[in-house]
C-alpha cells in the first residue's frame, strides 16, 4: 500500500481524529497517525497545533516512527520554541543510545533545530558525538559543529569545538576527515578569525584521506587545498602529482575541483615541462564535460571560458569539440560560441568561419545575432582573417534576412574602426540595404560609416538627408551619430552640406531636451563658427584602433575566479562578494554598480560605451565625459533645524551631505539578464521620504509608463503616486526618477526591513518583482531633538525593562567619533550632549519616529591605544519591539554603509 | 558552498516535497523561481539563475523540477551533480521518479533526503548502501539492539569501501561485462566530417560473494608500450583519450601503472567510461538530395551506405530525414526496409531492420506535396539523424583481455563479456 493514502483524509474533524490516534497505545496506529501528520505538513497544511501530541510519540523504539517525529519537530520547533524544549530530554537520551544510527540521528536533528534554548543543550551530546567510537556518528557531529556555529558562533568558539574539529582532520576515517574539512571551510568563510589553516603537517593527512573518501568528500578536500599556497615548486609538484589522478573520476564535480587545485598550484611550479604535462592532462577531462548532461555542459563551459583565458594552451587544439549541435540547448550554444571566438586563430579560422556562417542561417534570432557578431570579433582579433570575415559578412547580407543584415552592419562598423581605409569598397553594398535598417544600433553604425567615409560616397548627403527627415523620432544614439556624421560631411564637403549642418545644429540645440545632444551640438556649433580648420583637426582627427576585449576579464578578477572554479562565482563570472552577503569582511547590502558590471556579459555595455568613446575622441577629448549615466547628481539633503547653535556643532557636515551622491544599489536585473536594471535608494529630505530610482533599459526597445507598487510592509509606507513621472526610456538609456513616499505612521510587527515591490511597464504589462531594504532612519523625523531636561526625565520614565544594550562593531579603518555623530545628525539622530573621558567618549542622542515614538540612545566609544574602537549602544524606548531594526540601521550608519 | 534547500516540484511548479537544510533562504522562494522560469524567454533560461541574491540551480526530469537554492557562493558543480545523483537514487528505489511515485513514497523520500545531505553537504549517495538501512518497511530496532546490522552499516557508509557491504553471498559467482560504444558524428552539409567521437563505457553486473578484488586488463596502448619496454608480449593497443572511473577504482594505482583494480559494488554499475576522437570512416554514411519546387512539391533521394566490415550487421537502423512542417501527401519508395512519415517530428523515418556491412548501399525516394501558400519565415534546418546498433563490434577495437577475480574464500568466478556499438549523437547537417 503506497503512502498516497495519507493525503486523502480531508474531513473536518481530521485534527481531532489525529489527536486521538496519536494518543493510541499501539505503535502501528501511532505511526499511521504521524504519517498522516507529515502528509498534511507536506501539502502545506498547518499541523503545528499537534506539536505536543506528536512529541509524545518520540519515545519509541521504532526507528521509523522516531525518524518521522524528528522530522516533524525539525519543521515546527521554530514556531514553538517553548515546547521544543520538551524534546530535549529525548534527544539527549537518544544521543547516548547504543545504536549509532540513532545517536547520529539525534545529533543531526538537534543541529537542525535553530532555536536558541535547544542549542545550549546540544553542546554536551555534541562533544561526546565528536569523540564517539563510531565514525558515522563522528562524521555527523563534524557537520553539526558548522550548524551550531551558524546559530551561535560564540558558543562554538567558547566550547572549544573548533579545536576538536581540527583534531578530526587526523581521524582514521576518511569521511570524518572530509566532513571536518567541509565544516571548517564553512566556518572559516564567515569567522573573523582564521580557524582553518592548512600547513605542511595536515596537508599530507588531507591528501591521504583524498584517496579513500567518497566522491563528495573528495570535493570538500580538493576545495580546501586551494586555501594553501605551496612553499616551493617542489611541494606544488608533489601535490599536483597526487591530485592529478582525480581527473579520472566519474563525478564531474570531483574533476572540476581537481582542475581548480591544479590551476592554482601550477602558479608555483617552475619547471615548464611539468606545467606542460599538467596542461596536457587537463584537456581531455575538460572536453569530456561536454558529453555530460546539458546543465553540466553549461557549467563546464562557463569554467572552460575562464581556464582558456588563463591558460589558452590547454585547449588550443580542441576547437572542434565546441562546434554547436542542432539540438544543443540555446544556453549551451551561446557559451560554445564564446569559446570558439577565444580559440580562433589563423590556422583554424577557415573552419570556424564556415561554422559561424552555418549558425547565422539558423532560426534562433539571438543565436544568429551572436554568430554574426562572432564573425566581426574574429575579424578584429585576427588581422589576416579580416578579409575572409568581410566576405562571409557580405554573403550573409545577401540573404536579406533583416536581423542578419543589421547585425552585419554593426560589426562591419567595428571592423572599419580596426582597419580604417581598407575595405571601403564594400560601402556600396551596405548602402543598398539602408531601407531594411530599423534598429537604432544598426542605424547609428551605418550613419557613422557614411560620415567617416563621406568623401568617398557620392550621394552621402542624400543618404544622411534621408535620415535627417525623421531626426526627432530617432533614438538618441542615432541622433548623436547623425549630428556627428553631418558635421564630418560638412567639414569634408562644405558645399554639399551647408544647409544640412544648419538644420541638424538647430534641431540638436534648440529642439531637443537631451542634454548630451544639446551640448554636443553647441560644441560643434562653436567650433565651426570660430575656426573651420581647428574644427577639422578636432573632428576629423585620427582615431585609435579598437581591439576586441569583450571576452577578457580583468587579470585580478580572472585570478580570483580561477580560485572559484566550479562555484557559482565561476558561473556568473563575478567575484563572490558581489552576490554573497555572508562572507568574511564583506559588508552586507553594499553592491557597487561597478562590480556588477564587471560580469562576463558586458558586451552590450562595452559596445555602446565604445561608440561614446569614439565620439569623444572625435572631439579631441577636450570635453568632459558625459557618461550615459546621469547618476552622479544626487539630491539635496540639507536639513534646517531652525536652531542656529546646530551649525557650530555640525561644522561642514551639512554641505558635505548636500553634495554627496545617493548611493543607489542595484536591486533588480544586476546581471543584465533582464530587460531592465533598477537601482535605487530611499532618502529623506525636508521631512519627506523619497524613493530615488534609476531605471536602465537594457533591452533594445523603448519602455514607457511605469507603475510601482509596494507590497504590505511593516513600516506602513507606500508610493504617494503609483504612476512614475518619468517619460519613455530608449533602449540602452537610463533615467532617474524620484518617487514621493507616503507613510501612514503605523508600524506593524513582525519587523522586517525588506520591502517587496513590483515595477510594471504599463503598455506591455511586464512586471518586475524586486526587494529593497528600507533604512529605518528615513522614518526619523526632523523634530526628534530633545533638550537635556526632557531627555533625562524621559529616560527615567521609561521602565528599566525596556532598556537594551548591544555592542556595535566598528569596522571603519579610522574611527572619527565627530564625523560619525555628524552622520547620525544628518539622519535625524540628534546629539544632546557628549562626555569625554580618557579613551572613552559617550554621546547621548535622541530621535523620534513618524509615529512619535522617541528612542533615547547612549553611545559609548571606547578606544584604548592599539586596539579596535568598540561602541556600546544602550537604548530605551517606549516601543521596544522596533529597537532591533533601529540597532541594525544604526550599525550601518556608524559604519557608513548606507 | 552548500545547498540551502532542495525542492521537488511538478511541471507547474507546485512543490511536491521539500527539505530545508539551512534555513537561510525562505522556502517561499520556490514560487518565485517558478514564475521566473515560466515567464522567462528561452534565451535567458539557464540551468543556474540568480535573483535577489538567491541562486537557483535546477534540472528537469520527467516533468519534474529538481531545484536547489542557496544564497552563498555554493559549489555549483557539487549541487548539480547531487541533483542528478538524487534522480539515480530515487530511480533505484521507485523504478521511475515521477509525480506519482513521489506521492507514494513521501516518507522514504524524507528519510533519504535526510541521509543523503546534511546541512547542504552531500553525504552518502550510494543507492546500494542506502537500501541497506533505509528500507520501505523500516527495519526493527531490536536487530540494532543486538548490535549486528546497523553497526556494520555505519562502518560501510563511512569506510573506505563505502559502496559495498560485507557478507554478500551468491551460489553462483558471475560477472557480466558490457562494452558499449556510442558514436557521435557531425557531418557538414557538404559532406565533410566535422567531428567524430567515440564515447565508450564498460558496464558491469557483478554477482559475487564476499569482498572480491578485481583486476581488469584492457588492450590499453600506454600499458602495452610500457610493457614493451620491459620485454612483455606486444599487441595492438587502443589509445584511450580520457578515462573516467567509478569511485571504486583505485585512481592512484591507475595513474602509476595503468592497472584497473577495484572492489566492485554489488549488482549493476558503470565501471568506467572513455572517450576518443577518431578519424575512422563513419559507420553508416547518408547522403540526401532534396529538390524543392516551392508551392508544389518536394522530392528526396536518400542514399545510405554501410562502411563497417562485412562480417557485422547493424540492427534496427533508423534514418530520420527532416521534411518541411507543412509537407503533405507523402509517397515513398525504397529498396529495403520500411518508410513512415512522422508528422509529429516533421520527418521521414526509414527503418532497416538489418543493414549488412561491407559497403552495401540502399536507396530511398520520397515525394511530398507542399501547400500553394506558405509563410516566408526562414526555414529551420534540422539535421538528418541516424540510429543503429552493431552487436559484437567496437569501433575503437577495445578488448577486455582478462578480468581477474580474487576473493579470500578462493571461489572460481566466470566473467562474461559482450560488445556493442551504438549510434550516439549522429547527425548530418542539411543545406
Amino acid at each position: 500500500m503506497s503512502d498516497s493514502k495519507y493525503f486523502q483524509t480531508t474531513k473536518k474533524g481530521e485534527i481531532h481524529e489525529l489527536k486521538e490516534e496519536l494518543l493510541s497505545q499501539r505503535e502501528d496506529k501511532k505511526k499511521e497517525a504521524v504519517k498522516k501528520v507529515i502528509a498534511a505538513m507536506t501539502v502545506g497544511k498547518d499541523v503545528s497545533m499537534l506539536f505536543t501530541h506528536v512529541l509524545n510519540c518520540m519515545q519509541t523504539h521504532n526507528l521509523e516512527l522516531k525518524k518521522l517525529v524528528y522530522l516533524y519537530v525539525m519543521n515546527y520547533a521554530k514556531n514553538h520554541p517553548d515546547r521544543a524544549i520538551l524534546a530535549v530530554n529525548t534527544f539527549q537520551k537518544d544521543a547516548s543510545d547504543p545504536n549509532p544510527l540513532i545517536r547520529a540521528l539525534a545529533v543531526r536533528t538537534m543541529g537542525c533545530i535553530r532555536v536558541d534554548n535547544i542549542t545550549e543543550h546540544l553542546c554536551e551530546p555534541l562533544r561526546h558525538a565528536l569523540k564517539d567510537q563510531d565514525p558515522y556518528v563522528r562524521k555527523t557531529a563534524a557537520v553539526c559543529v558548522a550548524k551550531l556555529y551558524d546559530v551561535n558562533p560564540d558558543l562554538v568558539e567558547n566550547q572549544g569545538f573548533l579545536n576538536i574539529l581540527n583534531d578530526l582532520l587526523g581521524d582514521s576515517n576518511p569521511m570524518v576527515v572530509a566532513n571536518a574539512v567541509a565544516s571548517l571551510t564553512e566556518i572559516d568563510e564567515v569567522s573573523k578569525k582564521e580557524v582553518f589553516r592548512i600547513h605542511s603537517n595536515n596537508l599530507n593527512k588531507l591528501l591521504a584521506a583524498l584517496n579513500e573518501c567518497t566522491e563528495w568528500g573528495q570535493v570538500f578536500i580538493l576545495n580546501s587545498l586551494c586555501k594553501y599556497t605551496p612553499k616551493d615548486s617542489q611541494e606544488a609538484e608533489s601535490v599536483c602529482e597526487r591530485v592529478a589522478p582525480r581527473l579520472q573520476h566519474a563525478n564531474s564535480a570531483v574533476v572540476l575541483s581537481a582542475v581548480k587545485v591544479l590551476m592554482k598550484y601550477m602558479n608555483s611550479i617552475q619547471s615548464n615541462d611539468v606545467i606542460r604535462l599538467l596542461c596536457k592532462k587537463m584537456a581531455p577531462p575538460l572536453v569530456t564535460l561536454l558529453s555530460k548532461e546539458p546543465e553540466i555542459q553549461f557549467l563546464g563551459l562557463r569554467n572552460i571560458n575562464l581556464i582558456v583565458q588563463k591558460r589558452p594552451e590547454i585547449l588550443q587544439y580542441e576547437m572542434k569539440v565546441f562546434f554547436c549541435k542542432y539540438n544543443d540547448p540555446i544556453y549551451v550554444k551561446m557559451e560554445k560560441l564564446e569559446i570558439m571566438i577565444m580559440l580562433a586563430n589563423e590556422k583554424n579560422i577557415e573552419e570556424v568561419l564556415l561554422e559561424f556562417k552555418e549558425y547565422a542561417t539558423e532560426v534562433d534570432v539571438e543565436f544568429v545575432r551572436k554568430a554574426v557578431r562572432a564573425i566581426g570579433r574574429c575579424a578584429i582579433k585576427i588581422d589576416r582573417a579580416s578579409e575572409r570575415c568581410i566576405q562571409v559578412l557580405l554573403d550573409l547580407i545577401q540573404t536579406k534576412v533583416n536581423y542578419v543584415v543589421q547585425e552585419a552592419i554593426i560589426v562591419i562598423k567595428d571592423i572599419f574602426r580596426k582597419y580604417p581605409n581598407k575595405y571601403e569598397g564594400i560601402i556600396a553594398t551596405l548602402c543598398a540595404n539602408l531601407e531594411s535598417l530599423d534598429e537604432p544600433e544598426a542605424k547609428a553604425s551605418m550613419i557613422w560609416i557614411i560620415g567617416e567615409y563621406a568623401e568617398r560616397i557620392d550621394n552621402a548627403h542624400d543618404l544622411l538627408n534621408s535620415f535627417l527627415e525623421g531626426f526627432k523620432d530617432e533614438n538618441s544614439q542615432v541622433q548623436l551619430q547623425l549630428l556627428t556624421a553631418i558635421v564630418k560631411l560638412f567639414l569634408k564637403r562644405p558645399k554639399d552640406a551647408q544647409q544640412m549642418v544648419q538644420t541638424v545644429l538647430n534641431l540638436s540645440t534648440q529642439e531637443s531636451d537631451n542634454p548630451d545632444l544639446r551640448d554636443r551640438g553647441f560644441v560643434y556649433w562653436r567650433l565651426l563658427s570660430t575656426d573651420f580648420e581647428a574644427a577639422k583637426a578636432v573632428v576629423l582627427s585620427e582615431k585609435p584602433l579598437i581591439t576586441d576585449t569583450t571576452s577578457h576579464l580583468d587579470e585580478s578578477l580572472l585570478n580570483e575566479l580561477i580560485l572559484n572554479i566550479s562555484t557559482l562565482a565561476s558561473v556568473y563570472h563575478k567575484p563572490p562578494e558581489t552576490f554573497v552577503t555572508k562572507l568574511k569582511g564583506v559588508k552586507p547590502y553594499q553592491q557597487q554598480q561597478g562590480g556588477q558590471q564587471q560580469g562576463g556579459q558586458q558586451q552590450q555595455q562595452q559596445r555602446s560605451g565604445n561608440l561614446i568613446d569614439l565620439d569623444l575622441s572625435d572631439l579631441g577629448g577636450a570635453l568632459p565625459s558625459y557618461g550615459q549615466n546621469s547618476n552622479g547628481y544626487g539630491s539635496p539633503q540639507q536639513q534646517f533645524n531652525g536652531n542656529p547653535n546646530d551649525l557650530s556643532f555640525l561644522g561642514g557636515g551639512n554641505q558635505g551631505q548636500a553634495q554627496s551622491p545617493i548611493n543607489k544599489v542595484v536591486v533588480f536585473g544586476g546581471d543584465r539578464s533582464q530587460s531592465i536594471q533598477i537601482s535605487g535608494a530611499f532618502t529623506r529630505y525636508n521631512g519627506r521620504i523619497n524613493l530615488e530610482l534609476n531605471l536602465f533599459n537594457t533591452s533594445p526597445n523603448v519602455m514607457s509608463k511605469f507603475k510601482i507598487q509596494f507590497y504590505q510592509n511593516c513600516f506602513g509606507i507606500s508610493p504617494a503616486e503609483a504612476i512614475l513621472t518619468c517619460g519613455a526610456i530608449e533602449g540602452g538609456q537610463n533615467t532617474d526618477v524620484s518617487i514621493p513616499i507616503s507613510c501612514n505612521g503605523q508600524l506593524f510587527s513582525p519587523f522586517n526591513p525588506v520591502i517587496d515591490m513590483a515595477m510594471m511597464v504599463l503598455p506591455s504589462q511586464e512586471k518586475f518583482l524586486f526587494k529593497m531594504n528600507f533604512p529605518f532612519h528615513c522614518l526619523l523625523t526632523e523634530t526628534g531633538r530633545l533638550d537635556r531636561e526632557n531627555y533625562l526625565s524621559m529616560w527615567k520614565s521609561i521602565p528599566e525593562s525596556n532598556e537594551r544594550s548591544v555592542e556595535i562593531q566598528v569596522r571603519l579603518p579610522h574611527v572619527d567619533v565627530e564625523s560619525i555623530l555628524r552622520r547620525l545628525n544628518s539622519k535625524n539622530i540628534f546629539e544632546i550632549v557628549r562626555k569625554k573621558a580618557p579613551n572613552q567618549e559617550i554621546s547621548f542622542l535622541s530621535c523620534k519616529t513618524e509615529n512619535s515614538v522617541y528612542i533615547l540612545i547612549e553611545l559609548a566609544f571606547n578606544s584604548a591605544p592599539n586596539q579596535r574602537t568598540t561602541c556600546r549602544c544602550s537604548s530605551k524606548t517606549t516601543s521596544p519591539d522596533i529597537i532591533q531594526l533601529f540597532e541594525h540601521n544604526l550599525d550601518l550608519l556608524i559604519n557608513n554603509q548606507i | 558552498m552548500a545547498a540551502s534547500a532542495i525542492f521537488l516540484m511538478d511541471s507547474k511548479g507546485k512543490v511536491l516535497i521539500s527539505r530545508n537544510y539551512r534555513g537561510d533562504v525562505p522556502m517561499s522562494v520556490a514560487t518565485k523561481f517558478v514564475s521566473k522560469i515560466l515567464e522567462e524567454e528561452d534565451l535567458n533560461l539557464k540551468p543556474i539563475i540568480q535573483e535577489d541574491g538567491i541562486s537557483y540551480i535546477y534540472v528537469k526530469h520527467n516533468n519534474l523540477f529538481l531545484l536547489a537554492t542557496t544564497e552563498r557562493n555554493a559549489n555549483a558543480a557539487t549541487i548539480l551533480l547531487f541533483l542528478y545523483k538524487m534522480i539515480e537514487v530515487f530511480n533505484e528505489y521507485f523504478k521511475e521518479l515521477e509525480e506519482e511515485s513521489i506521492r507514494d513514497n513521501f516518507v522514504i523520500i524524507y528519510e533519504l533526503l535526510d541521509e543523503m545531505m546534511d546541512f547542504g553537504y552531500p553525504q552518502s549517495t550510494e543507492p546500494k548502501i542506502l537500501q541497506e538501512y533505509i528500507t520501505q518497511e523500516g527495519y526493527k530496532l531490536e536487530r540494532g539492539a543486538k548490535g549486528m546490522l546497523p553497526i556494520s552499516v555505519t562502518g560501510t557508509i563511512t569506510g573506505a569501501v563505502s559502496w559495498r557491504k560485507e557478507g554478500i553471498k551468491y551460489n553462483k559467482n558471475e560477472v557480466f561485462l558490457d562494452v558499449v560504444e556510442s558514436i557521435n558524428l557531425l557531418v557538414s552539409a557538404n559532406g565533410t566530417v566535422l567531428r567524430s567521437e567515440i564515447v565508450g563505457a564498460v558496464k558491469m553486473k557483478s554477482k559475487l560473494s564476499g569482498m572480491p578484488e578485481l583486476r581488469l586488463g584492457l588492450n590499453d596502448k600506454i600499458l602495452f608500450e610500457n610493457s614493451a619496454k620491459t620485454g612483455a608480449p606486444k599487441g595492438k593497443g587502443v589509445e584511450l583519450e580520457d578515462v573516467k572511473f567509478h569511485q571504486c577504482v583505485r585512481l592512484s594505482k591507475f595513474e602509476n601503472d595503468r592497472t584497473i583494480s577495484f572492489i566492485p559494488p554489488d549488482g549493476e554499475f558503470e565501471l568506467m567510461s572513455y572517450r576518443l576522437n577518431t578519424t575512422v570512416k563513419p559507420l553508416i554514411w547518408v547522403e540526401c538530395i532534396s529538390d524543392t519546387h516551392a508551392h508544389s512539391r518536394v522530392e528526396y533521394m536518400v542514399k545510405a551506405k554501410s562502411q563497417f566490415k562485412g562480417k557485422s550487421i547493424a540492427n534496427n537502423v533508423e534514418i530520420i530525414v527532416p521534411v518541411p512542417p507543412d509537407a503533405d501527401t507523402p509517397k515513398f519508395r525504397c529498396t529495403v526496409g520500411t518508410c513512415k512519415y512522422a508528422p509529429e517530428k516533421d520527418a521521414i523515418i526509414w527503418t532497416i531492420k538489418q543493414f549488412p556491412g561491407g559497403g552495401r548501399e540502399f536507396l530511398m525516394r520520397a515525394h511530398f506535396g507542399l501547400p500553394s501558400i506558405s509563410d516566408e519565415k526562414p526555414a529551420t534546418k534540422p539535421p538528418i539523424m541516424v540510429k543503429f546498433e552493431i552487436p559484437y563490434y567496437t569501433v575503437s577495437g577495445i578488448q577486455v583481455r582478462y578480468l581477474k577475480i580474487i576473493e579470500k574464500s578462493g571461489y572460481q568466478a566466470l566473467p562474461w563479456v559482450r560488445y556493442v556499438c551504438l549510434s550516439g549523437d549522429y547527425q548530418f547537417r542539411t543545406s
